[in-house]
């Protein structure tokens, strides 16, 4: 008998370990039957270069959600730092202009610097997360906007075009941006003590305070990391839609947020991985691929995508019963 | 008391809670229009009570007579259908609505035949309600948070009486307010008493049942004590029953050496929570501190350990004045706080017990950026070793633990930051007796390495069995503190009622 229940709960822990993971090969099952060019190289490729901004943008989406906060200012805060990299990336009619890396840097410190604001304004203002976000959701707009003055920045030079439209050793370049900044986000949130504090502060933020942790400081940089990768997508996204919009991104923000809870993450703060989050990602890609491929038309599209984060969280609510 | 005068009648009502038996076979009478006191020790089984005639708990065993008639309440909404109500101690108004609409919540007044908001009826009766208890000086109109808690309370009062409640509760109604409001407090009790209302009052303050109460039911342990008529009785009387003469010796302290001093706090406050607070630990030494609920022992622990700003005064550790200003500040200092909401502010349920283990000494445990996963396994292997901390894996989340093996997590969680002072905060709460003992060897232990500890604890049992000293507090005031050698139940109870 006592076998037996161990046996269930090594089943449990697999199940919810894995369970991400079995659903996005599901998916792919499913998607395949239903249109078998679904499975081709081509098709995965893409999936994956489409996916990756909002992949990139969840990473920094889930630690503020691990850490008991949100962040729904990224949809907007990556149309600002596409307009404003857009602007150092363009080039006269002689090819003439900054070098590769200010663009680059520019769209770093526009999402960094968003993000540091919205964590100024959450840790040392205590406005909640939502609202402080909500308002920089607007303030950014705004600004890609007056930057922009409401037309697309286009006009790059080849060797950033590079970054969203070029392949190395075979596959798309920002497949490469994708993984890596997987590995920077996990070793953030899963080796360094900077990560165990954002556990700690989502499991309880007393307690946190009580075993020492800085709370302030560790949500400042949680929000800054999250503006930091919306620039890191921004960068991919205006190379490889070759033009910087300020009208770019709405919605991305619910997005990164649904794949953050797919892939396990708890609104309730405290747990999440950054596997998870990938996973999530690539769930909501191939789901969106997927129903274009079975020419299904937006307005259903976006039916679905709702329906799919409200049955995530109904999911997250039962997994964690244990805080009611 | 013949069956007519009797209003309550409580008939051998039990009520056990896991690892507690908070009620044993209870049985008493409450007559009309009499005030009833009712006193005890923390945990003596008086909340636990109100809270079954409130029908917030449901009585193991027992039967409950209302007015001649069996009843069992199964929602604060038939107690109140049935008459009784309740003044909670924390005040439970909705702060952001006006007096009348307090008054007339889920029961609001309309128009003739529609549902339309009769607001001019609903302030009128209001003050009516208020002048009933001799209230004038209250503006319906007002919200409850532009008022002063006495008022609240009196607004509580007039919504219970506004529900035609032949029985109002009151748990501990001057608690939180000034001396010169609970004269008006005793003014409005009074009326009520007049008009033919029962009151049950429940207090630590036993002056105040002297000078209010026709009788007072004694409680200990769960236990009725006795009930007698205040004119029979005497504040060294009922000191005398509360505590009983039951003292079980359940730990075996091994008294360490007293060493220097470590700490030494000087005039130590924390506005509206507590005042000029002085005392000195030594090493070794495992200073009791004893106080009712509420008496501020905890703030001023908060205080030290910097969870809360101090107003005034100066901390010194081993000679040299700190300045505490946060958490971390207290533990480079060498302090550590074992806090008493061990769910809220100690574990991080959703997260493993290895992290719970090394959070507080992560920087112990850490290279400049990267935890050292292989040194935090090790300490925490070692720690579930030396504590016996009972769990299938280290990876496990602390949420699955036993209150018992969570607390001792804590405890190893302090330890790994090895502090010189340790506070802890209700150590045992909640814990089963084999696990409490366990918790009090390692308080013992620790301070035989001269280790000082400061314990806050509100059973009296331990603090006479663990403490070398005893610091009584009292209303956020420290009234005295007392040798282990000569301490006494009564001497201490004395103390934490001045």
């Amino acid at each position: 008998m006592q076998i037996k229940i161990q046996d269930q709960n090594i089943f449990k822990k697999v199940m919810k370990k894995y369970s991400t993971i079995l659903i996005l090969l599901m998916m792919m099952l499913i998607m395949t039957i239903l249109n078998p060019k679904f499975l081709t190289t081509n098709n995965l490729m893409n999936i994956l270069r489409q996916q990756t901004p909002i992949a990139i943008m969840a990473f920094g989406v889930n630690l503020a959600i691990i850490s008991g906060g949100i962040d729904i200012s990224v949809g907007s805060v990556i149309a600002m730092a596409a307009v404003i990299l857009a602007k150092f990336a363009k080039v006269d009619s002689s090819g003439a202009g900054y070098p590769l890396i200010v663009p680059i840097i520019a769209s770093l410190l526009a999402g960094g610097a968003a993000g540091l604001i919205n964590g100024v304004v959450i840790a040392y203002g205590k406005v909640p997360p939502f609202i402080a976000t909500l308002g920089m959701m607007s303030v950014a707009r705004g600004v890609a906007l007056i930057i922009s003055k409401g037309r697309p920045i286009t006009g790059f030079s080849d060797a950033f075009n590079f970054i969203g439209g070029g392949t190395f050793l075979g596959l798309p370049f920002p497949i490469y941006i994708l993984l890596a900044s997987y590995l920077i986000i996990y070793a953030i949130l899963h080796l360094t003590k900077f990560g165990t504090y954002i556990f700690a502060i989502g499991s309880s933020q007393m307690a946190a305070e009580v075993s020492g942790v800085n709370v302030k400081k560790t949500k400042v940089v949680i929000y800054v990391i999250s503006g930091v990768f919306t620039g890191i997508a921004a960068i991919v996204l205006a190379s490889r839609t070759l033009s910087g919009q300020p009208a770019v991104g709405e919605g991305y923000e619910m997005n990164a947020i649904t794949a953050a809870i797919i892939g396990g993450t708890s609104f309730s703060g405290g747990i999440g991985t950054a596997f998870g989050t990938f996973i999530g990602a690539l769930i909501m890609g191939v789901l969106t691929n997927g129903m274009t491929m079975l020419q299904i038309e937006p307005a259903m599209q976006m039916v679905v995508r709702g329906s799919v984060i409200v049955l995530a969280v109904f999911a997250d609510q039962y997994r964690n019963n244990y805080k009611s | 008391m013949s069956e007519q005068e009797c209003l309550l009648k409580v008939q051998n009502v039990s009520k056990s809670f896991p690892g507690v038996r908070a009620l044993d076979n209870i049985s008493f009478r409450v007559s009309k229009g009499s005030v009833h006191a009712l006193v005890g020790e923390n945990g003596a089984g008086k909340s636990t009570l109100m809270k079954i005639l409130l029908g917030l708990y449901h009585p193991d065993t027992g039967k409950i007579y209302f007015n001649g008639e069996k009843k069992h309440f199964y929602h604060p909404k038939d107690a109140l259908n049935a008459g009784i109500a309740m003044i909670h101690q924390e005040l439970s108004c909705a702060r952001e609505l006006t007096v009348a609409q307090n008054i007339f919540l889920a029961k609001e007044l309309t128009l003739k035949h529609t549902q339309f908001l009769d607001k001019k009826r609903m302030i009128e009766q209001s003050y009516e309600l208020l002048q009933r208890i001799g209230i004038d000086n209250i503006d319906p109109n007002t919200k409850i948070k532009d008022l002063s808690v006495a008022k609240q309370q009196m607004c509580e009062i007039a919504k219970a009486i506004s529900y035609n409640a032949a029985l109002i509760l009151m748990d501990e109604p001057t608690a939180a307010i000034p001396s010169n409001d609970v004269l008006t407090l005793f003014e409005i009790i009074r009326a009520l008493k007049k008009e033919g209302k029962t009151i049950i009052y429940v207090t630590h303050k036993l002056e105040e049942i002297f000078e209010i109460a026709d009788k007072v039911s004694v409680f200990r342990n769960g236990m009725h004590v006795d009930t007698i008529d205040t004119s029979a009785t005497n504040k060294d009387a009922l000191i005398q029953m509360m505590v009983g003469r039951d003292i079980v010796d359940l730990y075996a302290k091994e008294k360490a050496n007293i060493g220097d001093v470590v700490l030494q706090v000087e005039n130590l406050s924390c506005s509206k929570k507590f005042d000029n607070v002085s005392f000195t630990l030594k090493k070794g030494e495992i200073l009791g501190v004893a106080g009712l609920v509420g008496a501020g022992r905890s703030e001023i622990m908060e205080t030290l350990f910097g969870i809360r700003q101090k107003k005034t005064g100066k901390i010194f550790i081993s000679g040299k004045e700190v300045n505490i200003r946060s958490p971390r500040d207290a533990i480079k200092n060498g302090l550590a706080f074992l806090t008493e909401d061990r769910k809220n502010s100690g574990c991080f349920l959703p997260l493993s017990v290895r992290i719970n283990t090394y959070i507080a000494s992560i920087k112990q445990h850490s290279g400049r950026l990267f935890v050292r996963r292989k040194k935090t396994v090790e300490s925490t292997k070692q720690m579930i070793d030396a504590l016996s901390i009972k769990v299938s894996s280290m990876e496990d989340q602390i949420n699955n633990l036993s209150g018992g093996n969570q607390q001792k997590v804590l405890v190893a969680r302090w330890l790994l930051t090895e502090p010189e002072i340790l506070i802890v905060d209700e150590p045992t709460r909640g814990i089963d007796v084999g696990a409490k003992a366990e918790v009090h060897r390692l308080l013992v232990n620790l301070a035989l390495k001269g280790k000082a500890i400061i314990m806050i604890s509100s059973e009296m049992s331990e603090i006479l069995a663990m403490s070398d000293r005893i610091m009584t507090v009292s209303s956020g005031r420290v009234t005295g503190f007392i040798d282990a050698k000569e301490a006494t139940q009564e001497k201490i109870l004395k103390c934490c009622m001045d």
